[in-house]
């Protein structure tokens, strides 16, 4: 395996290297090899990513795929220069995705955010900010 | 813990790279040097306990995360460790894939050795079906195939004899039926044949390439080879019929670009060098891939590979297995078909439960329409597993299919060639031991030497020019 360094296979899933060493312990040659060790990766990629590791990028989807301003706080930092009231976007994302970095989180830390808003559609507007 | 490395064949390429094959997963995996080790250390019979085997090595943390390594591909396993279960039979009935008509059941050859008339006699006068297919049983055949075949959106048909062209009409009557019928129940159909190239005419060579026809041409090599065993029942030789044919059918089928034209050699004691007949049949003759099989045949026949003609037949076979290396080095192909398929099964993993897609993607049919496992039971009613008309016996097919599992093999159950040959073809097994699901026990050393010789083949593509086995990617 003198040559892997331009092997295309070494693109190929190939099993976690100690740092020191060039040459790969093991290189997964056929089909079915690389099936396997792209599972025994993910295993071990999905195990780290709990314990230390930031987790890999991941892209949006759902709401978050339409930019809607509303949810940023403005030049003065604050929320009330926005095209949109922040309340009703905050109150989509609370109520539908679970988004803790954006919106208070109805799972552990607000759960009782909205309770004082029994219509949206009428009293959005009693909806109050949570500063953590 | 105790572990032991699973059942697998190791092998090495000439720069010393080594491989392991994994019986198991059939998982190709190169090692470095102590990683080969590791894999050695492992190989008993009681399995070794791990930790203290750690402790003894020169590198404890280094050796441990390469045995950690192994494990998890599955390359070293707990000695206790219940295998995981193979899979069964896929959901039944499992759609059909390929339907090989005979479509008759006479030759106008005479071979020694044919399975159907020579001295195995397979094919008995007395209960021998009609000689050719009419063309009811032709159109019933693709209706079925088109009920048969679920919601695959490709079918194939494959026509087979006795001599096919004998029967040109049954051949044309499907095809068009089929170009019908595929073209209503959304279904591409690929054609092929197996034809000895005696009766074909401008005609039959501008419909078989209008229609794509995957070719292959029962031949056995130059004059002297091919008069040997290939003779009309007078006792003349065939090849001066054929050779211009062939000639005929290759040059327009170029002209045409159709899909490759094989020969198939049947290889028979005392015959011609594999390498000189690849040559002549490549070289002189131009076909695009040759195959080699060796000939069926019961105990005691004297045109029976002995166990010397199985030892050359492997060695000239590793002849043209460096050409075939030597060719993929350069990204070019080379017709050398028996070596070709294997690379292929072996870089795709395939690990089989049956060891062909008789009675599972495939099934043959009779002149009149019985059908059979494929098309060498079709004739011998021993294996009958329903009709064109009214369709398959799905419990006789399931019984037989469950029956023929690798898993029932227990003489197969140590062998590492397994996931490849899985016991052998179902009619040889028949012939040789009167019991289609027996294992085929007396080519054990053949196909073993064969598969060897394409897991080292296998190493030097990959060592030389790993790009090549892209086009293997499934
Ligand atoms: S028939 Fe022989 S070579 Fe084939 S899998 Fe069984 S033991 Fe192995
Ligand atoms: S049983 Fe033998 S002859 Fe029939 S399809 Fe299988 S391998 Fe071929």
């Amino acid at each position: 395996m003198s040559d892997s360094q331009d092997n295309p296979i070494t693109d190929e899933p190939e099993l976690e290297q100690e740092p020191a060493r060039k040459q790969p312990r093991i290189i997964a040659c056929n089909q079915k090899a690389r099936q396997l060790a792209t599972m025994v990766l993910a295993r071990r990629g999905a195990a780290r990513a709990l314990t230390q590791d930031p987790p890999p990028t991941q892209y949006p989807y759902g709401c978050t795929t339409v930019f809607a301003p509303g949810w940023e706080v403005d030049s003065g930092n604050g929320t009330h220069g926005l095209c949109q009231p922040i309340e009703r976007d905050l109150y989509d994302c609370y109520h539908t995705c679970y988004w803790p970095a954006q919106v208070p989180d109805g799972v552990t830390n607000a759960p009782s955010w909205t309770s004082s808003c029994g219509a949206p559609m009428q009293d959005w507007k009693s909806i109050d900010l949570v500063f953590p | 813990m105790q572990l032991r490395t699973v059942l697998h064949r190791r092998f090495r390429d000439e720069s010393g790279t080594e491989f392991i094959y994994l019986a198991n997963s059939a998982a190709i995996l190169a090692l470095d040097e102590p990683t080969a080790a590791v894999v050695d250390a492992f190989v008993t019979e009681d399995g070794v306990d791990s930790e203290p085997w750690l402790k003894e090595q020169a590198k404890p943390s280094a050796s441990e995360l390469t045995l950690n390594d192994l494990i998890d591909l599955g390359a070293i396993r707990p000695v206790d460790e219940t295998p995981a279960p193979r899979a069964d039979l896929p959901p039944m009935p499992f759609p059909l894939a390929t339907l090989v008509l005979n479509v008759t059941n006479k030759c106008n050859l005479s071979c020694t050795y044919c399975y159907e008339y020579g001295e195995d006699k397979l094919f008995d006068e007395s209960t021998a079906g009609k000689a050719l297919m009419d063309e009811k049983t032709a159109r019933d055949s693709i209706d079925f195939l088109m009920r048969s075949s679920g919601d695959r959106p490709q079918v194939s048909i494959t026509f087979f004899g006795g001599e096919t062209l004998l029967n040109f009409e049954a051949i044309k009557t499907a095809v068009l039926y089929a170009e019908e019928q595929g073209a209503q129940n959304a279904k591409r159909v690929h054609y092929s044949l197996t034809t000895n190239a005696t009766l074909l005419t401008d005609d039959i060579v501008d419909f078989l390439t209008t229609h794509r026809f995957g070719i292959t041409v029962s031949i056995d090599g130059d004059k002297d080879e091919q008069d040997r065993h290939r003779s009309y029942k007078s006792g003349k030789g065939s090849y001066e019929v054929m050779e211009p044919r062939i000639k005929n059918l290759i040059k327009k089928n170029k002209e045409r670009n159709g899909r490759p034209i094989g020969a198939r050699v049947t290889v028979t004691a005392g015959a011609t060098p594999v390498v000189d007949t690849y040559r002549y049949l490549a070289g002189e003759l131009g076909f695009d891939e040759v195959g080699f099989a060796p000939v069926t045949a019961g105990l005691g026949r004297d045109y029976a590979l002995g166990e010397q003609g199985y030892e050359r037949l492997l060695h000239e076979f590793g002849v043209l297995g460096e050409e075939y290396v030597e060719a993929a080095g350069r990204g070019e192909s080379h017709g050398f078909s028996n070596l070709g398929d294997l690379v292929r099964e072996l870089h795709q993993g395939v690990n089989k439960a049956h060891p062909c897609g008789a009675g599972l993607g495939l099934v043959g049919v009779s002149t009149e329409g019985e059908i059979g496992l494929c098309h060498r039971f079709v004739e011998s009613k021993s294996h009958s597993i329903g009709t064109v008309q009214e369709g398959l016996d799905e419990k006789a097919r399931a019984e037989f299919l469950a029956q023929a599992h690798i898993d029932k093999k227990t003489d197969c159950a140590q062998c590492f060639a397994r996931p490849l040959c899985a016991g052998g073809c179902y009619h040889e097994a028949h012939v040789r031991y009167g019991k289609a699901t027996a294992a085929n026990l007396h080519y054990c050393d053949w196909i073993r030497g064969f598969i060897d010789l394409g897991l080292k083949s296998y190493g030097r593509i990959q060592a030389t020019n790993p790009a090549f086995l892209a086009r293997f990617d499934q």
